[in-house]
């Protein structure tokens, strides 16, 4: 926990520290997915991001997370056993935002929701999910094996099998569909 | 020899390679069967269609069960890496992998040391990892949709989940994104861009504009792309010019999903059933 000693900003730092944000790096993808479900369910507000250059492996996420709120966050997961490997601070420009906007298209009696670079496909009316594409990260396919058939009103959800971006993509997608056509 | 590199959706599938036979909708190989329905498995099988036209041989493919988790994908770039000298591929086709820098490089450096360079082709995962390594000139074909163009054009994205404001990307978009792309050093000398209208792009020049027969439902069928890429890396290896094998794997793919008369329900299986006719009616 060395490097909680980060926290220690030196008092002319202190101005910035508003506009710094903590970003929580972890052993792989799927860690970082399960983090943000538990800290989310706990009501921190967090969100997945992309980590800057130095740090990166490849297909990566990392968690941002309100520095304010760093040692909390960090004591909660200790205790639901998902510990980060390490903590760093980042201004906002130097952290990769993931996608936040959809793409919809209708076909009449089906609707496709695209997320970055996923795609779900559903049936308006029975609201079975017809068909899963894009992505190249080896949980697609997988994942889309397991969607396809699956009703949007089921509480299965891609996030709980996603392992990398592509997956998470997936689960984003899916939860636009959902808000989309379950909310009636 | 057509090589061709994936994964299988299959968590205990572990790694085999050889010549598959394909054999209603299931590709079959070392007594492993698997079923056609998306990913890498739907590239080998459009491959094998197209090649029964071209009276060529099967593909020699590696395969392994990787679900997300990477360790599958880490065991395939570490036997590549150990053995590709063993093979003499004249093209070869890298698929769906876990995205991995260093795994991409030692395959890479494998590559390298071959006596005779393949043909070079790389879609889905390992097109992010060579991308991401700054080895895209090392290949010889992308075959990007649209959302991965605007990945290949954006010089600090690792991954197409990220954006910097032009990753959902529109057809309007696509030819400021392929100069894009070449700019930072990004794509190979040939791309096939998927989409509305496929493009055939050679050095960031568009060499040909395929979008007939268009049916706007492919897009929602999952391996449109898979199938497209496993045609024209036959083709290629048939012996077709780059240039050509793409203008016939556009055509072909858009043609075998218009003879299947699809629905956004359409699953790939049903569409991969028409390349042969697609193939021939091209060629003839």
């Amino acid at each position: 926990m060395k490097w909680l000693n980060k926290f220690f900003i030196p008092k002319k730092e202190k101005k910035s520290e508003k506009s710094k944000l903590g970003l929580l790096l972890f052993e792989n993808t799927s860690e970082v997915i399960k983090a943000e479900k538990i800290l989310q369910k706990e009501g921190y507000k967090v969100k997945v991001v992309g980590p800057p250059p130095e740090v990166r492996k490849g297909c990566d996420l990392a968690i941002e997370v309100p520095i304010i709120e760093i040692t909390g966050i960090l004591n909660f997961l200790k205790t639901q056993g998902v510990e980060p490997l390490d903590f760093i601070s980042f201004s906002e420009d130097e952290i990769l935002k993931p996608v936040d906007l959809f793409q919809i298209k209708d076909f009449g009696d089906y609707l496709m929701v695209r997320a970055a670079n996923m795609k779900i496909t559903v049936d308006k009316k029975t609201l079975v999910i017809v068909n899963v594409s894009g992505g190249g990260c080896p949980d697609v396919p997988y994942l889309a094996s397991i969607l396809v058939g699956v009703n949007l009103n089921n509480t299965f959800s891609p996030k709980e099998l996603a392992h990398t971006l592509c997956g998470y993509a997936l689960h984003l997608a899916f939860q636009k569909a959902k808000e989309l056509l379950c909310s009636g | 020899m057509l090589g061709i590199v994936g994964i299988i959706p299959d968590e205990k599938f572990s790694l085999v390679y050889g010549t598959p036979i394909l054999e209603k909708n299931f590709l079959t190989i070392e007594h492993r069967k698997i079923p056609v329905e998306r990913g890498t498995a739907t590239l080998i099988a459009s491959a094998i269609k197209t090649l029964e036209v071209l009276n060529k041989p099967n593909p020699f493919v590696f395969l392994v069960g990787d679900i997300g988790k990477g360790k599958g994908s880490k065991e395939l770039y570490n036997f590549l890496a150990e053995n590709i000298h063993k093979y003499n591929f004249k093209v070869f086709t890298f698929h769906y992998i876990l995205p991995d820098i260093d795994g991409c490089l030692k395959v890479i450096l494998a590559i390298e040391k071959l006596p005779k360079k393949p043909f070079l082709i790389a879609d889905a995962g390992f097109m992010y990892a060579v991308k991401m390594a700054g080895y895209a000139h090392f290949f010889d074909l992308f075959t990007p949709d649209i959302g991965e163009l605007a990945f290949l054009a954006d010089e600090k994205a690792p991954h197409p989940f990220y954006t910097r404001g032009f990753l959902l990307a529109e057809e309007k978009d696509v030819e400021s994104l392929i100069t894009r792309a070449y700019e930072y050093k990004n794509a190979p000398p040939y791309l096939l861009v998927k989409g509305e209208k496929d493009r055939v792009v050679f050095n960031q020049k568009v060499l040909a504009t395929i979008e007939e027969p268009f049916i706007p439902e492919l897009e929602a069928i999952g391996g449109t792309g898979d199938t497209l890429t496993g045609i024209v890396s036959a083709l290629i290896y048939a012996g077709y010019p780059p240039e050509e094998a793409c203008v016939i794997a556009a055509k072909a793919n858009r043609l075998a999903g218009a003879l299947a008369s699809p629905s956004p329900a359409t699953q790939i299986s049903e569409i991969i059933n028409f390349i042969p006719e697609a193939i021939k009616t091209l060629l003839s």
